[in-house]
């Protein structure tokens, strides 16, 4: 078989394009989907995907670093610091509990006490991978369960750390007689360094995280918005995230914990949004991959020559991790079914376990057996926990009372405002300003990121952004908006985010700046009322004050200006619908606007100089009365 | 000598006649204030405390203005709405008009006999003007009768020269700061005896 790459995607694409939405037309999360592409493809059922599975696992194990660095953004520094006895709390006893239950329980079946000891810290790591993902398509990340849950997983990603470095003490051989196969795989630069320099090293490394993110990654993505060129800003976003992997890599930190750090960071520049709308199909896509790499990793040869003890080991792990879970979260007081669900949440081995295991067989502390075993079971265990969700969600929990729905106070957002305000040049900024004059504060977005930043200096709270794109226009929380205005220059931005907005959200008032009545007109048609022309008041301000100078009084050019105004509008309503609809070729539309010109100048011909407003006019008084008084 | 702030309220002033005569005889007197208010405040958004600062500065204050339904035009009751302020120009720390002398010139369009009992009107301008002659005393200041031109339909040119001519006569009198008594003896400005 020729296991070209294009191949391979094609398999791989394929198999998600077909099992995901099947797994999601009868009610199953798309993780599941993923899961089972994965094993339908993999070598034991189809076998498009060979041995080649572990590499896409490696490969696609990147979509977890992006993973965390989207919900580092989503974290506050503040937040994340209001967090951190949670998530040595909870984490710690999550961890703690696991490794003893699970190394007594391996000694107990007559393991070598090093092999346990391996094994547990492989089982007492959950998938960040899975559980985030179903967090996340559940919307249950708001809730204490999905706080507890992400806490734990964070402490996770840190132990593991420790646990990769403890590995090599448990060995059986020498260190020095590994050979280069192990320094190859696992080689990080610090590891011919005194411990007391490695651990500067790690210090160093996340302190550059920090202070490359304020002054390093928010200049950088200013220079490349402003060349405003789209694709750029996906890329830098993508080099972030390398690039912060990479540095944990060299010193032996986890890239996940080292993106998720980066995000933090990034959490509070103007970029938050942008940067979620461009890396989250990247994620998707990555851990869709992950998924099916480890559908297709399982073993199942192992599985036929000894399916008792395997799934022995799997129901053994499972409810020795689902009792650990249950009972801190009786210690930290979560309600019955917000612990159920963490208990069924984080009862499998992660991907973490993976690294681990192939380690830890490196080490020559597990044989192949074993770690064929444990693999299959951490895989086994990825896919049972989200059918044991479905179970706990269909039976268990419509039994225990109400969901809770109660908001977490790490809320990601800041603050979602009834009012968008799209676009904040010179016309916005007005609007800004005078809504702001009232107290009332806009969620606005832009796609100047200099001027961005000046008006993030002036308080104002302003995000970096192409508002046409809904997915950004969503995290600055449009569905809870009650108007959206839009002031932007380019009309056919203009066009296509009235359209857009229109079709996802038809409720929301509009109110739109447009450029003239040509405009206007097209947004007549799709039903938007409050439209307002950036041209006609000012010139129209204009005009009356050159008459002022002129000798005309002020008080009747501010009359006559306001009424010039409300006729315009009147007038172009019904043009509006005179028009002829179908001529949208440029042709006609010059001719359409020249005739447009010609027929308001002709309406304005028609009502002449201002002869209607009589008001106060004594001179016609006096006129009448000498009429009545020759006729008497 | 007196200083006076003229506040002229007219919305259509390029079409009167009556005002236009008037307003042009007066305007350009030494130590006189002509304030346009229709002019100035063509949006009805007056400019309170400069409007303070120029009352706080003269000794007499006119409100120039055409009678409209036995009233002023809204902006000058606007001005009078915005302007005198309770705790500046009344109320128990509202002293800042107090001895200045206020009083009403109008235009009308119906003839003096209209407004008396037996006429039209059936009031006098007198009696029409109450609500400011009550606001100038609410305020500290003393009311002194109108100067009226009515019957602004039928005036001749020859008859309006002389209404103006008297006008400027007022003006000047106001200015040298007479006995008041003399003024309050008279319905009406017109009639004081130095000026005919």
């Amino acid at each position: 078989m020729t296991e070209s790459i294009l191949f391979n995607a094609i398999v791989f694409l394929a198999g998600a394009v077909i099992c995901v939405p099947l797994a999601k037309k009868v009610g199953l999360s798309s993780v599941l989907g993923y899961l089972f592409a994965g094993v339908l493809i993999g070598p034991y059922l189809l076998g498009f995907v060979g041995e080649e599975g572990q590499d896409i696992l490696h490969f696609a194990e990147f979509g977890v670093v992006m993973m965390l660095f989207l919900i580092g953004l989503e974290i506050e520094p503040k937040n994340f610091w209001n967090m951190r006895k949670t998530i040595l709390g909870m984490g710690g006893a999550q961890v703690i509990g696991t490794m003893l239950l699970s190394f007594l329980m391996f000694d107990l079946m007559g393991f070598d006490w090093k092999v346990s000891l391996t094994i547990s810290m492989a089982v007492a790591l959950s998938s960040t991978a899975i559980t985030l993902q179903t967090l996340k398509e559940k919307g249950l990340f708001e809730t204490t369960y999905g706080a507890s849950s992400f806490s734990i997983l964070l402490f996770q990603d840190i132990i593991v750390i420790f646990m990769l470095g403890a590995l090599p003490l448990l060995s059986n051989i020498d260190e020095s007689a590994l050979g280069a196969e192990v320094e190859a795989d696992h080689a990080s630069l610090l590891d011919n360094l005194p411990l007391g320099l490695q651990t500067l090293a790690i210090i160093l490394s996340v302190v550059s995280i920090v202070v490359a993110g304020r002054y390093l990654f928010v200049p950088m993505l200013r220079k490349v918005a402003n060349t405003r060129v789209r694709e750029l800003l996906t890329a830098s976003a993508l080099l972030i995230v390398l690039g912060i992997s990479l540095l944990m890599e060299l010193v032996g930190l986890s890239p996940a914990l080292g993106a998720f750090l980066g995000g933090v960071v990034l959490a509070t520049s103007e970029f938050k949004h942008e940067l979620e709308s461009t890396l989250e199909p990247f994620k998707d896509l990555l851990l869709g991959l992950f998924f099916m790499a480890v559908g297709a990793s399982i073993d199942f040869m192992v599985i036929k020559e000894n399916p008792l003890g395997v799934g022995g080991v799997l129901m053994a792990v499972i409810a020795l991790k689902a009792v650990v879970l249950f009972l801190v979260g009786a210690l930290f007081r979560l309600k019955l079914d917000q612990r159920l669900l963490l208990t069924v949440g984080l009862a499998q081995i992660g991907e973490f376990a993976f690294v681990l295991l192939s380690f830890a067989f490196q080490l020559n502390i597990l044989s192949a057996t074993q770690m064929d075993t444990m693999l299959v079971v951490t895989a086994l265990t990825m896919v049972m926990t989200p059918i044991l969700g479905i179970l706990n969600e269909r039976l268990v929990l419509p039994r225990v009372g109400t969901k809770e729905s109660e908001k977490r106070p790490i809320d990601h957002i800041a603050k979602q405002h009834k009012v968008i305000l799209v676009g904040f040049g010179h016309f916005g900024s007005t609007v800004g300003r005078f809504l702001r004059s009232h107290g009332i504060e806009a969620t606005i977005l832009d796609f100047d990121s200099n001027r961005v930043d000046l008006l993030r200096k002036m308080g104002f709270e302003v995000y970096y952004g192409d508002a046409t794109r809904i997915d950004l226009l969503e995290s600055a929380g449009i569905a809870e908006a009650k108007i959206l205005i839009s002031a932007l220059d380019d009309p056919n931005s203009t066009l296509k985010l009235m359209k857009m907005v229109k079709k996802r959200y038809p409720h929301l008032e509009l109110m739109v700046r447009v450029k003239n009545r040509y405009e206007a007109f097209e947004l007549f048609d799709m039903g938007i009322e409050n439209v307002y022309r950036e041209t006609l008041d000012t010139s129209v301000r204009l005009a009356s004050d050159v008459l002022s100078k002129m000798g005309f009084r002020k008080y009747t050019l501010y009359r006559q200006a306001q009424n010039f105004i409300k006729l315009d509008e009147q007038s172009m309503r019904r043009l509006a619908k005179e028009r002829p609809k179908d001529e949208k070729e440029y042709i006609f539309r010059v001719r359409e606007e020249i005739a447009q010109q010609e027929r308001v100048m002709e309406e304005d011909w028609q009502r002449g100089i201002y002869q209607n407003d009589n008001h106060w006019d004594s001179e016609q008084m006096r006129l009448a009365d000498e009429a009545t008084k020759k006729k008497t | 000598m007196n200083s006076i702030l003229i506040l002229f309220a007219h919305p259509k002033f390029e079409q009167s006649r009556t005002n236009k005569a008037l307003v042009r005889r007066i305007e350009s007197v030494e130590g006189l204030t002509f304030h346009d208010l229709y002019e100035r405040y063509p949006d009805f958004h007056i400019d309170i405390s400069y409007e303070k600062e120029l009352l706080a500065g003269h000794d007499i204050v006119i409100w120039h203005h055409p009678m409209y339904w036995y009233s002023c035009p809204p902006l000058l009751k606007q001005w009078i709405d915005l302007v005198l302020e309770y705790g500046w120009a009344y109320g128990p720390k509202g002293t800042a008009l107090k001895a200045k002398k206020c009083l009403n010139v109008i235009t009308t369009g119906g003839t003096r006999a209209l407004y008396c009992a037996e006429g039209r009107n059936h009031y006098s301008v007198n009696e029409f003007l109450r609500p400011f002659e009550q606001t100038a005393r609410l305020c500290g200041m003393e009311y002194l009768p109108p100067f009226a031109v009515m019957g602004t339909h039928e005036l001749t040119d020859a008859e309006l020269e002389r209404e103006t001519c008297k006008y400027e006569k007022t003006i000047r009198l106001l200015q040298q700061g007479g006995s008041s008594s003399d003024l309050k003896a008279c319905d009406l400005l017109n009639d004081v005896p130095d000026l005919n």
